[in-house]
């Protein structure tokens, strides 16, 4: 039995010897030469994915004007922020759209963090209602995310452990955040990288945790948490893998490294707005176990198949079959004897592209394995609100 | 045989005449309407594939002249942003052509233009707009 530690594996890599493959790649490397050879030659499974993600944000220290305010709304190019932190801290979140959005929604929060990050200056708009500490009443400045103090992109919920695949079984055609879906299961619309995805590949959270260190938007960064609606209790296959969504993770970056080429402000139709974000996560193989999962390929990864044309937004969970990845990538699946053109919302070609730079950082020695301080919990439940009126 | 896309366009006094129904009967011509916007008493605009014999190409537009009716070919169509696109595949679900379609060996979106029919619905579908229907200036 191979067994191998974060610290020999970070030894590998300070000196340029870690051997790193991909997600994919690896999947072909176990079923030539088997696991156990294969775990002994592969040190790092670079995963990746980049997908929108509408639980993501920036907080922002803007610095403080002369003289001082505490902003207590605060706007990014006519679109909200969250202000009631400290004085000139704010939240820019993704899904926010400008208080007089006509329904279009071409332009939001998540484009804001776009901006930011492209290096163009955004206009600052804050009103308050005065101290005796901080007397200003009102601020509107140009901005630039070079001169900020801080710009933490901090995202409570990323990279779900699978996702539904989207139908609509109504007779109109409905306009979702799974994309523009036709009457009458017309299609099929995706939203995972099935065997690159992150959390996938490691679906007990074997290596991830707090602490682990990550690709975020072209730069480092770190899972701090669980996600928000975190359910790795969800029915899961028998090996092992979710199939329906399960696990998520929170995750936190230095905005200033990161790189348009992996955030993307976005539009959905008649929905609103949201942020595209890249993704990477190092599996360390530590043991033939962990490869097992890691090796899972899309004919074995499976989800649900969902009605959005009324059983969603009902809050109805229910099931109309499963399907694996490997038949969503196909172009098209079986439902109800018939065949249906199916779509992905998250890029395969950006998936493999971070996969690929990710295990390039680590085999140039300029990523290291971050331990997690504590890995992801195994016990969490995905609950309703019950609501009490009053 | 040839096949043009053009662009017709009508002015207010002439848009209440059948020019698709002569371009067929007595041109002998092959006709595909991409995209309508005719309204009465407003100017009309018609995206027209035609296809048909050299000669009666020709005759068919000349007759389209003397009513008046202006005739641009179809230069720009459809411009892809390559920067904003992510290659997600979104606008293969509303694409009701084919032409936008997903590269298996790549995963890249791919655009066949030849099978593009001008309905704009990749327009709204693209997370990024990183597609835009480029129609000429006169147009908008």
């Amino acid at each position: 039995m191979v067994t191998k530690t974060y610290e020999e594996i970070n030894e590998k890599i300070r000196q340029k010897k870690a051997v790193v493959v991909t997600a994919e790649e690896v999947i072909a490397m176990v079923e030539a030469h088997g696991l156990a050879k294969t775990a002994k030659e592969v040190d790092v499974v670079t995963t990746g994915t980049f997908g929108p993600m509408c639980s993501s944000g920036a907080f922002l220290n803007t610095g403080h004007c002369k003289p001082k305010i505490k902003m207590q709304k605060a706007w990014l190019n006519d679109v909200s922020a969250y202000a009631g932190l400290a004085a000139v801290d704010i939240y820019i979140g993704a899904t926010e759209v400008p208080d007089n959005d006509p329904g279009t929604f071409e332009y939001g929060g998540g484009h804001v963090i776009e901006d930011l990050v492209a290096g163009k200056d955004v206009t600052l708009k804050a009103i308050a209602y005065g101290t005796d500490c901080y007397p200003r009443k009102e601020l509107k400045t140009l901005i630039n995310l070079k001169d900020m103090n801080q710009a933490v992109l901090t995202n409570p919920r990323n990279a779900y452990q699978n996702y539904n695949c989207a139908i609509n079984l109504s007779d109109k055609v409905i306009h979702t955040y799974m994309g523009t879906l036709k009457a009458n299961a017309g299609n099929a619309n995706y939203c995972s990288a099935g065997q690159l995805s992150p959390l996938l590949k490691d679906p007990f959270y074997k290596t991830i945790g707090i602490g682990t260190r990550i690709f975020l938007g072209g730069a480092q960064g770190y899972v701090y948490w669980e996600g928000t609606q975190h359910s790795p209790t969800a029915k899961r296959g028998e090996n092992g893998v979710p199939r329906s969504p399960a696990g998520t993770i929170a995750v936190v970056g230095n905005l200033k490294e990161m790189s348009t080429h992996y955030l993307k402000g976005a539009s959905f139709e008649k929905y609103g707005t949201t942020l595209i974000v890249g993704i990477g996560i190092p599996i360390p193989i530590l043991n033939e176990e962990i490869l097992k999962y890691a090796a899972i390929s899309d004919k074995d990864i499976y989800t649900q198949i969902v009605d959005y044309g009324f059983d969603y937004p009902q809050g109805v969970a229910k099931s109309h079959g499963e399907i694996s990845y490997a038949q969503l990538k196909s172009g098209k699946i079986s439902f109800n004897g018939k065949d249906i053109p199916t779509a992905p919302l998250s890029s395969y070609a950006k998936a493999r592209e971070i996969a690929g730079v990710l295990a390039d950082w680590i085999k140039e020695g300029k990523f290291f394995l971050g331990a997690p301080v504590r890995t992801l919990d195994l016990n969490d439940k995905f609950k309703p609100l019950i609501e009490r009126p009053v | 045989m040839v096949s043009h896309r053009i662009v017709l366009i009508f002015s207010k006094d002439i848009v209440d005449k059948p020019y698709t129904y002569h371009l067929v009967k007595d041109y002998n011509l092959l006709v595909n309407i991409l995209r309508a916007k005719i309204s009465p008493e407003e100017e009309g605009l018609l995206v027209l594939e035609v296809e048909g014999k050299r000669t009666d190409f020709e005759n068919g537009m000349k007759y389209l002249k003397e009513y008046g009716v202006k005739i641009l070919p179809l230069v720009k169509e459809i411009k892809r942003d390559k920067d904003r696109c992510y290659n997600c595949g979104a606008c293969t679900a509303v694409c009701p052509s084919g032409a936008l379609h997903i590269n298996k060996s790549n995963w890249f979106v791919d655009f066949d233009e030849k099978k593009c029919v001008l309905c704009e619905a990749c327009v709204k579908g693209c997370p990024t707009r990183s597609i835009k229907i480029l129609f000429p200036d006169f147009v908008n």
